[in-house]
């Protein structure tokens, strides 16, 4: 059988996520075999280094903010920019949002995630981590809905436990995995 | 399905609803990106109400008071002022001294919303001493927002924000001394709302109305395709005087366009372009 292969891996943290965001970059191998989106929620109206920050150290690959048309690449990372949604087109390319925030955050995990579940599908892997908010549950069920794989960090581990928590509430089909244990399975995709 | 209890929309679905408004109240939504338009819909299915598109065509076709609720829901009318500090103190200390040197300064914001960038803007040439020989042009396609932005209202609880936002673009002044608070709202003084003409215009579909030496169009061209946004950046070419400035939002960029030859990007990281005559 086929193994199977993904075009994109989608992560979203909050309050206490940072730590676990950089080893799982630090982890992957680069060249990146996947599309890397990653959305935080970060201040806005602030200077921001934190697609920098993302970068230190990491092998092969950097993490940047994309504009709005910007057609996502194969083996590229991104992080959403501060004080906007991200949403994809059918032809992979970013779409901008600047609407309401969705549980207090712009950008929303959510939006994210349900626009990777459309346009995506079963080539999609999300991760959800460490967050004080519920930002992120809907959006990891719309990408295990259609097809794709949800990750979800173990509260145990996590600093702030409501949002991963939040996400095994709304489904059970997410993997509950330990940070070490999510970057070893990314070492593994596409491999 | 994608999410139980979430109402659906597919593309064909939101073909037929862009066909519906265009031919029953002629707004053009075709060359809207359709990712944020989806989600658009969808949210002002669940806020109406309507579980199913075809309840939403049903609103539409029968009753206009929906309409106007509906395109006040549809189009996104979220803005605040002095967003992106930074932008504002490139204006500040190195594109209006440029603009010093035009005796009438003509400035379009395309897209306004509510007017909230539009009363930073007066209130930056204010503190420049340009604002009494300024006209600002200030549209947008929905007339509700042209209604709000016209009486100056701003609501008072993001006015902590906007203040830190004002500090933070080297704004000197007592912030607070710009408005009078009354009840949930702050009402920004006439005097700096007095060169300020708010217009319908929508840049799917209107001309050029004058020229400008600055036009502002900050994360309005994002809900458009590549096609609506090369018609709208040819428009604001056209609309501008030789050396024109031209400035979009902080992750919108000339690159994808047909004009980018057109424009020299003279403060790239806060996107302010300059027309090259």
């Amino acid at each position: 059988m086929k193994k199977r292969s993904f075009e994109v891996v989608a992560i979203g943290g909050s309050a206490g996520s940072m730590p676990v965001v950089r080893e799982l970059l630090e982890s992957m191998p680069g060249p990146l075999r996947f599309t890397v989106i990653i959305i935080l929620h970060r201040l806005k109206n602030v200077h921001s280094e934190m697609a920098r920050l993302l970068s230190v150290g990491l092998k092969g690959f950097r993490v940047r903010e994309p504009d709005d048309k910007e057609p996502l690449k194969e083996r590229s990372a991104y992080l959403v920019p501060q004080n906007y949604h991200l949403l994809i087109e059918a032809d992979k390319t970013v779409c901008l949002d600047y609407s309401e925030p969705v549980h207090h955050s712009r950008p929303s995990i959510d939006v994210t995630f349900e626009s990777v579940a459309r346009v995506y599908a079963g080539r999609a892997v999300a991760i959800l981590l460490s967050g004080a908010s519920r930002d992120g549950a809907d959006g990891l069920f719309a990408v295990i809905a259609n097809g794709g794989v949800g990750i979800v960090q173990d509260p145990a581990t996590a600093e702030y436990q409501t949002m991963p928590q939040a996400a095994i509430t709304r489904t059970d089909r997410a993997l509950v995995m330990k940070p070490g244990e999510i970057a070893a399975y990314l070492q593994t995709l596409n491999g | 399905m994608i999410s139980e209890g979430k109402e659906q929309i597919t593309m064909e679905e939101l073909e037929e609803i862009v066909l519906l408004i265009r031919g029953q109240y002629g707004y053009d939504f075709g060359d809207y990106a359709r990712a944020s338009l989806q989600r658009r819909l969808v949210r002002c299915m669940q806020q109406s109400g309507c579980r199913t598109p075809y309840e939403l065509k049903y609103q539409l076709t029968n009753d206009k008071r929906f309409f106007a609720w509906f395109l006040e829901a549809l189009t996104v009318n979220v803005t605040e002022m002095f967003r992106d500090p930074a932008f504002y103190r490139e204006l500040r200390n190195n594109v209006l001294p440029k603009l010093a040197s035009y005796p009438i300064i003509k400035i379009w914001h395309a897209g306004c919303a509510t007017g909230e960038e539009v009363f930073s803007m007066a209130i930056l040439l204010h503190e420049a001493g340009l604002l009494e020989r300024t006209r600002l042009y200030a549209t947008d396609l929905n007339p509700a927002n042209l209604d709000r932005a016209r009486q100056g209202i701003v609501p008072l609880q993001q006015m902590k924000d906007y203040t830190f936002n004002y500090i933070q673009s080297g704004g000197g002044n007592d912030f607070s001394s710009y408005y009078t608070a009354r009840y949930e709202n702050a009402i920004i003084h006439k005097e700096y709302r007095k060169n300020i003409v708010f217009a319908m215009h929508n840049l799917a579909a209107d001309q050029v109305f004058n020229e400008f030496q600055l036009i502002c169009c900050r994360n309005v061209l994002i809900y458009f395709n590549r096609d609506l946004q090369n018609r709208a950046v040819t428009l604001f070419r056209d609309s501008l005087a030789p050396l024109g400035y031209l400035a979009l939002g902080m992750k919108e960029s000339l690159l994808f366009t047909d004009v980018r030859d057109h424009f020299e990007a003279v403060h790239p990281a806060v996107r302010i372009y300059r027309s090259k005559m």
